[in-house]
């Protein structure tokens, strides 16, 4: 199924949801913020994704993911699979947001002896499941996570994060397979469609839409949605809770997403794999956030 | 088709030609001892008295002797499809959950075709993933497409991964509980079907990163691995009858290589000579020459291994003839050696 914008549970439902929405809301907020001063300590670094899939992550951490900011390895714990190692600048702000790591050590960021390497890997990371990086592989792992958990008896779901560029590796559609043979209704992919990938546009690079309409031939249950709306992205989450089950289909959300938002300076500028950021402007990114995040908040 | 090229194939086809053996050959001899499927029935017998076990396949279960796991331990048999990049990504993930897996296909496909999968998903965190590989070397009469010729090779590089590479079915009847029980990733190099077994004459234990001195000679010393440690047994054997005295040591672990009981059959005036199913680069040779270098031994080693190349399709006694992996070959090249 394809959601439209206009229906979501959030913005009909009267009680509730308000909360729900402005906590989830303020998260996105705050991991944005995270990435941006995680940037400017690099002078460089994906920035822009961070900012495109952060409203992904937020639903994720400060919605609908159990687990334990305390005992990252609780054997009850939802896991969190982010396959696309490059976007551990978000994922590393979100698991602050989460209170898995300080937020003071974000600062630390890409430096050498950091726990917080540019890409993402379990073997530095508290949090982080998995090494993502070279793409394709999360989707695979998460099969054999959902299967493995589900042998076990275990009630934890299984999520996995992904690009739309790695729509391109033969692995996800291997693993996308395995899967829905496998009726593992205890997993979830999101897709972060941002349109980009390291060489271009992704219509230019490998076309890989019509991707809704992949993912459905391939057995799943399908929403796509805007994933820079919070309502959009909690309600999708919602009807995938809604379906997950031991033994049933995978779900995926297909969000589409927007480099760079969040920060008008930034969702303006020439997409680029690695946007291009002034020492300058900096300040300027995060002033022109906070204001559109609080003008938002008090409309 | 042409008209030319159905001629050129009909006139080939009445000309004598090898006859290609079936895709599992077996390269036991006429006669010789053998235990059906020792895999399938080793993992099962683990699997007993470990539950944490589980059997993955990429449609290759009938081919690699998981199919005895999988009618024994059917809700623990996972089916991944003919997908070798999900099959050891997934075996990853069921290690992230604390499940033990052991994964098999083909050799040429794990190493070929997944590595990237097993490096960082399985050896990077160092996971206790056990890839089991059918058709190592050359063991099959299918061509280059089956036949891995350099899979040591490649897995060599790949830190934090055990390489073992079993003689016959002692080997790996003792080596399956022990790679479950290792921690970190393994590849162990499958035989399959009716397997020889050979190393109960010698008072043999299989020990993990342990090499064996399984006899004694004051003329040569063979080091060997994998199906080659029964052709030198039996090279041994023949090359006494030239009254020439040989050792052997056996050493099917790979990686972590035990240098140290190689080195000290090596530091001797005896001729040294490596003997391997696999291609002379990157496998058994190598590993044993580098240990010699690093030692500052200055020792000859000659080795008996694949040439460089891509090996021709046929039939297996053919095919060993032809690269010198048969017993005559061997004693032929030893008794050149010796002069």
């Amino acid at each position: 199924m394809v959601l439209t914008q206009e229906t979501t549970s959030l913005s009909k439902s009267p009680e509730g949801s308000g909360e729900r929405l402005g906590r989830v809301a303020a998260a996105a907020y705050r991991i944005r913020h995270h990435a941006l001063n995680m940037g400017e300590v690099q002078g460089q670094g994906y920035v822009g994704q961070a900012l495109g899939a952060a409203d992904m992550l937020a639903a994720v951490y400060a919605d609908q993911l159990r687990f334990r900011a305390d005992d990252p390895h609780w054997v009850e714990r939802d896991r969190f699979l982010l396959s696309t190692g490059h976007y551990a600048i978000g994922h590393y702000a979100a698991l602050a947001e989460a209170g898995v790591i300080p937020v003071q050590e974000l600062e630390t960021y890409g430096s050498d002896d950091s726990r917080l390497p540019m890409s993402g890997m379990s073997t530095y990371t508290p949090g982080m499941e998995i090494s993502g990086g070279s793409l394709g592989h999360g989707l695979t792992i998460a099969v054999g996570m959902a299967l493995g958990l589900r042998h076990q008896g275990s009630t934890a779901r299984v999520y996995n994060f992904l690009s739309d560029g790695e729509l391109d590796e033969g692995s996800t559609w291997e693993a996308a397979m395995g899967a829905h043979h496998h009726q593992l209704g205890n997993l979830t992919a999101m897709v972060d469609i941002n349109a980009l990938q390291a060489d271009g546009k992704t219509d230019t690079v490998l076309r890989t839409e019509p991707v809704t309409e992949k993912w459905e031939a391939f057995g799943w249950y399908t929403q796509r949605v805007d994933g820079n709306n919070m309502a959009d992205v909690l309600h999708a989450f919602d009807n995938a809770a809604a379906q997950a089950a031991a033994v049933g289909r995978p779900s995926v959300i297909l969000c589409d997403t927007k480099v760079g938002r969040g920060v008008p300076l930034l969702e303006d500028r020439e997409k680029a794999h690695f946007m291009r950021i002034e020492e300058h402007e900096w300040q300027l990114c995060r002033e022109q956030l906070t204001a559109g995040y609080e003008g938002k908040a008090t409309r | 088709m042409s008209t030319a090229a159905v001629k050129t194939t009909a006139v080939k086809a009445t000309a004598p030609k090898l006859k290609t053996s079936a895709m599992i050959a077996s390269f036991a001899d006429p006669g010789q001892k053998t235990a059906s499927a020792p895999f399938g029935h080793a993992l099962v017998k683990a699997a007993q008295e470990n539950d944490r076990i589980v059997g993955l396949t990429a449609d290759l279960g009938k081919y690699t002797d998981m199919h005895i796991f999988a009618q024994a331990f059917p809700e623990r048999f996972f089916q991944m499809g003919m997908a070798e990049q999900l099959l050891f990504g997934a075996a990853a993930g069921f290690a992230e959950t604390g499940l033990v897996p052991f994964a098999s296909t083909y050799s040429v496909f794990a190493a070929r075709r997944a590595y990237d999968f097993l490096c960082l998903d399985s050896a990077e965190p160092n996971l206790n993933v056990n890839i089991v590989g059918g058709l190592p070397g050359l063991t099959t009469g299918y061509g280059p497409s089956h036949q891995a010729t350099e899979d040591m090779a490649i897995f060599r590089g790949m830190p934090n991964l055990t390489i073992v590479d079993p003689c016959d079915s002692i080997d790996i009847e003792q080596a399956v509980p022990q790679l479950a029980a290792s921690e970190g990733p393994t590849y162990l190099r499958l035989l399959r079907g009716n397997v020889p077994t050979v190393l109960d004459e010698y008072g043999y234990t299989f020990e993990l990163g342990k090499a064996k001195v399984l006899r004694g000679g004051n003329d040569v010393v063979f080091i060997s691995s994998g199906l080659m440690t029964m052709r030198a047994l039996q090279a041994a054997k023949a090359l006494a009858a030239h009254n020439v005295d040989v050792a052997v040591v056996h050493a099917p672990t790979i990686k972590p290589f035990d240098a140290a009981t190689v080195l000290a059959e090596l530091n001797t005036d005896r001729l040294a000579v490596t003997l391997e199913n696999h291609s002379v680069i990157g496998g058994l040779f190598e590993t044993v020459a580098s240990a010699v270098v690093t030692a500052g031994l200055g020792k000859r080693v000659v080795p008996v291994a694949l040439p460089d190349e891509f090996l021709d399709a046929g039939a297996l006694p053919t095919l060993h003839e032809r690269y010198g992996l048969s017993v005559q070959r061997i004693v032929a090249k030893v008794l050149a050696e010796l002069g």
